[in-house]
């Protein structure tokens, strides 16, 4: 189906299942009980799951199949937040022609950093990259304030001129008349479920954008970048010219990041500089490295697992670990809140940062590697005693989408 | 064959889901509450948003400390603090409404984006009421922006860019923070005393919203006085070596640095300009001097000794003698074994301002909580007499100006109170030019 294999199709309805079905199983505890902080179900954190998948996938296009590692994607999910915000500011809060816009600037900025770029490979090439998305920050955060409000953001104000904006439009972000911010409540039994329109609009971008790097994944191109990553001074050897097929990925996985960008001001109507600070250059990289790169999940499954911990992790503080730790006995309870203190609330990024070496020390191939292990493991289990010599069997290659 | 079958399911799905979608809307406003997040009847939570990493990160540690204090406060347990000297009775230590208070807490990181991706977590996970905290204008500003989308209260924490209640205010937003106009109208007066009227400044400025309008503030005050700015010059907010920025001052003929920074940066500029020699110099026949308008007990300690002699403003320090003061740094000293810094009073005095607005309209409906608040006038809580502005939702209180201090006796008695400015010559009218622009538009309650 779709032009796909029979595997990829299974692939692709697991992830729509799993992409749709999200705000049931992110909600695993009852409200009220000690696990309900826990709980990421809820609009925003669901929202930036969908949208930093839609970033990761498109970054991993680049980093994933080429093998150029950029330091400065977070220029173009800036300047997609800045087209979406302009054209609430000039037209109304419709979604629509801020997310065209966004695609589109971020694919002539994107056009223009990489030709540049891309004239160096490796390290060079970070680093090229990297000074732009610096550069552009710069730009935004003071020198471009009357187009980007610097610091505080751009934010629509009530005498934007808006002339789209009729008697009765909404007054946030919408898709022709369904606002984004609207969610419907469904309480089972203690268990919340939150439904809401905004983040079912980017899951279902999430995955049209999926889609589309899975054709990409399977196309002569995506094995032309392939030969890229795997030596590119042979390929240029055989006398083809490598460079507008990076290029073209280079644009592609910009347009992905405008995308992204776009989306986040979907959602909510502010676009502010520090989108585009090298931290969220590397948050990308971290996300795709922490998946797995060069996999078609392992990009999301880094997204989500880091969104997770900033959002959720960070907020538990000394209060709650009183709570959950109170029926111990007083001595045992200091020393766990103690040595919890060291990974919850403000030191997330030690959490974070502990996973993420155990991560690439133990599974190179981030956690889809670990997925894959176990189900080796499974496997292989339910194998043994088939007869076959575990011992003498060719080692079957990863597939690149599991 | 099984094309055929699976584009039909394929089509199925999507005229379901279209069909969901269209039916979303109608299902939620049938559902809708009065307002956005009404508590129940045992417990109310409330949203501290302060940056727990990044450059402001003390500052934020210090917010909590004062936010953990005021619910203790609130909820009837300490010694009370501050609920025995504010003017209004309204609270009397059973929580807020006979509800007990809750709270939680999230990290901005001093960006925006995170800070409001903390509050709307708030907000929508954890059902907060009101949201509070912060320390910049930059994530004040945009928070102000979510809680007025989504039908909160936001009470500002460390926020003094004019920008946060002047273009940028919104009916739910307050600030108790006193911001840059007061800065330079309470400092003007006391520069022109010390040093004459005849002077020439030079600015350094951080290139950012909040630096922009501090320097605005002091130019147009100092002007006003007679003296003459030579230059003003923007360094980055990320700098950390300003001996660039300070060389071309010593050949400007100026004779006074004005230095709008705020935070690390004016740590490391007034050092650099210290070591310069700047002090010790003659400009003019006079000797040369430095500024630093907004002063804080965090940075005087991480510029040490440089700090000696140069004035600045702060909103409040704990050596102040009101009742309210004292009652306030007593009870965080007990708490925590130090005194606290002018963040964590603006904060803790917010959040019961918000308390007692709450009790006194009777109802958690922001829009009435916000009416509360209005040209509200109160005393006792640390800066004398202040009034919460209807106009544009800031308070008017007296403005401290303070000075390093020569000789300081522990690590957090770093600075001396000069003049207590009264609040009739900070005051301003709402259309003023620097705060022109924006305006509050209708109170939202959410749902």
């Amino acid at each position: 189906m779709f032009g796909l294999s029979k595997k990829d199709t299974t692939f692709l309805l697991i992830v729509c299942f799993l992409t749709l079905a999200t705000p049931i199983l992110l909600q695993p505890f009852p409200e009220g009980s000690a696990g309900a902080t826990f709980n990421a179900g809820y609009p925003d954190l669901m929202q930036r799951f969908a949208i930093f998948g839609i970033f990761a996938i498109g970054f991993n296009i680049l980093f994933g199949l080429t093998g150029y590692l950029s330091f400065g994607h977070a220029a173009f999910l800036g300047v997609g937040s800045y087209s979406v915000v302009w054209m609430y500011k000039l037209l109304d809060y419709n979604v629509i022609p801020g997310l065209l816009l966004a695609i589109v600037t971020s694919a002539i900025f994107a056009l223009a950093i990489g030709y540049v770029s891309l004239r160096r490979t490796g390290i060079y090439f970070s680093i090229l990259t990297l000074a732009f998305a610096q550069m552009s920050f710069n730009l935004a955060y003071s020198v471009l304030t009357p187009l980007t409000n610097g610091e505080t953001g751009l934010q629509v104000y009530t005498d934007d001129p808006q002339i789209l904006m009729g008697e009765n439009s909404p007054t946030s972000p919408h898709l022709f008349g369904l606002v984004m911010r609207d969610s419907v409540q469904i309480d089972i039994g203690g268990w919340l479920f939150t439904f809401n329109i905004g983040y079912y609009f980017c899951a279902v971008i999430a995955i049209l954008a999926f889609y589309l790097s899975l054709r990409i994944f399977r196309s002569p191109f995506g094995m032309m970048l392939r030969a890229i990553k795997t030596n590119q001074t042979r390929l240029n050897y055989t006398g083809l010219n490598s460079r507008p097929y990076t290029l073209a990925a280079f644009v592609i996985s910009g347009m992905y990041a405008g995308l992204a960008g776009g989306l986040m001001a979907a959602m909510d109507p502010l676009a502010g500089a520090e989108r585009m600070q090298w931290t969220a250059s590397g948050e990308v990289v971290l996300m795709t490295i922490l998946g797995g790169a060069g996999t078609l999940m392992g990009p999301i499954l880094g997204a989500g697992f880091i969104k997770y911990f900033e959002n959720i992790f960070s907020k538990i503080n000394d209060n709650m670990l009183h709570q959950w730790f109170g029926w111990m006995p007083d001595g045992m309870e200091d020393a766990l809140i103690f040595i919890s203190h060291f990974f919850v609330g403000k030191s997330w990024h030690l959490t974070l940062g502990l996973l993420f070496m155990l991560v690439v020390i133990f599974l190179p191939g981030g956690l889809v590697e670990g997925g894959q292990r176990i189900a080796r493991w499974v496997r292989g289990r339910r194998k043994k005693g088939s007869g076959d010599d575990p011992e003498h069997h060719p080692k079957p290659a990863p597939h690149v989408a599991e | 064959m099984s094309k055929t079958n699976l584009t039909r399911r394929g089509v199925l799905r999507t005229g379901a889901a279209t069909g969901a979608g269209l039916a979303l809307p109608t299902i939620f406003t049938s559902a809708a509450s009065a307002f956005t997040n009404a508590p129940g009847d045992s417990e109310v939570t409330l949203g501290f948003n302060v940056p727990q990493t990044g450059p402001y990160a003390d500052e934020g540690a210090d917010e909590l400390r004062a936010y953990e204090l005021a619910v203790e406060h609130l909820n009837g347990g300490g010694d009370g603090g501050m609920l025995s000297t504010f003017s209004s009775k309204a609270l009397d230590g059973t929580g807020i409404l006979g509800r007990e208070v809750k709270y939680v807490t999230g990290d901005t990181q001093t960006k925006s984006d995170a800070a409001r991706a903390s509050a709307k977590s708030m907000i929508e996970k954890d059902g907060a009421i009101m949201i509070t905290g912060g320390s910049s204008s930059g994530v004040a500003i945009a928070v102000q922006g979510l809680c007025q989308e989504a039908g909160v209260i936001f009470m500002a924490g460390l926020t003094h860019s004019n920008d946060t209640t002047g273009k940028d205010k919104k009916a739910n937003g307050f600030r108790h923070f006193f911001n840059a106009y007061m800065s330079g109208a309470a400092l003007a007066p006391v520069l022109a005393q010390r040093y004459g009227k005849d002077r020439k400044a030079y600015h350094l400025t951080a290139d950012y919203t909040w630096g922009w309008t501090q320097e605005e503030s002091i130019v147009s005050a100092t002007e006003a006085l007679g003296w003459e700015t030579v230059n003003t010059v923007k360094t980055p907010l990320a700098a950390t070596d300003f001996s660039s920025y300070i060389a071309p001052v010593l050949n400007s003929g100026a004779d006074v640095l004005v230095l709008n920074h705020y935070g690390g940066n004016m740590v490391n500029s007034l050092t650099n300009a210290v070591q310069f020699g700047l002090r010790e110099k003659q400009v003019n026949g006079k000797n040369f001097e430095i500024v630093v308008p907004l002063y804080s007990r965090l940075m005087a300690r991480g510029a040490g000794e440089n700090v000696k002699g140069i004035l600045g403003s702060t909103n409040w320090h704990w050596s102040l003698q009101d009742e309210g003061s004292q009652a306030f740094v007593r009870s965080f000293g007990t708490k925590y074994g130090f005194p606290p810094s002018q963040a964590a009073h603006t904060c803790y005095v917010q959040t019961l301002l918000y308390a007692d607005a709450v009790t006194r309209a009777g109802s958690f409906n922001p829009c009435a909580v916000a009416e509360a608040l209005e040209g509200y006038e109160f005393d006792g809580l640390g800066n004398g007499p202040t009034l919460y502005r209807a106009a544009d939702h800031q308070c008017f209180k007296d403005v401290l100006v303070v000075q390093g201090k020569e000789n300081p006796q522990s690590e957090f008695d770093l600075l001396e109170v000069v003049e207590v400015t009264p609040a009739e010559q900070v005051t301003y009218e709402p259309d003023h030019p620097m705060f022109d622009g924006g305006n509050l538009g209708e109170c939202n309650p959410g749902a």
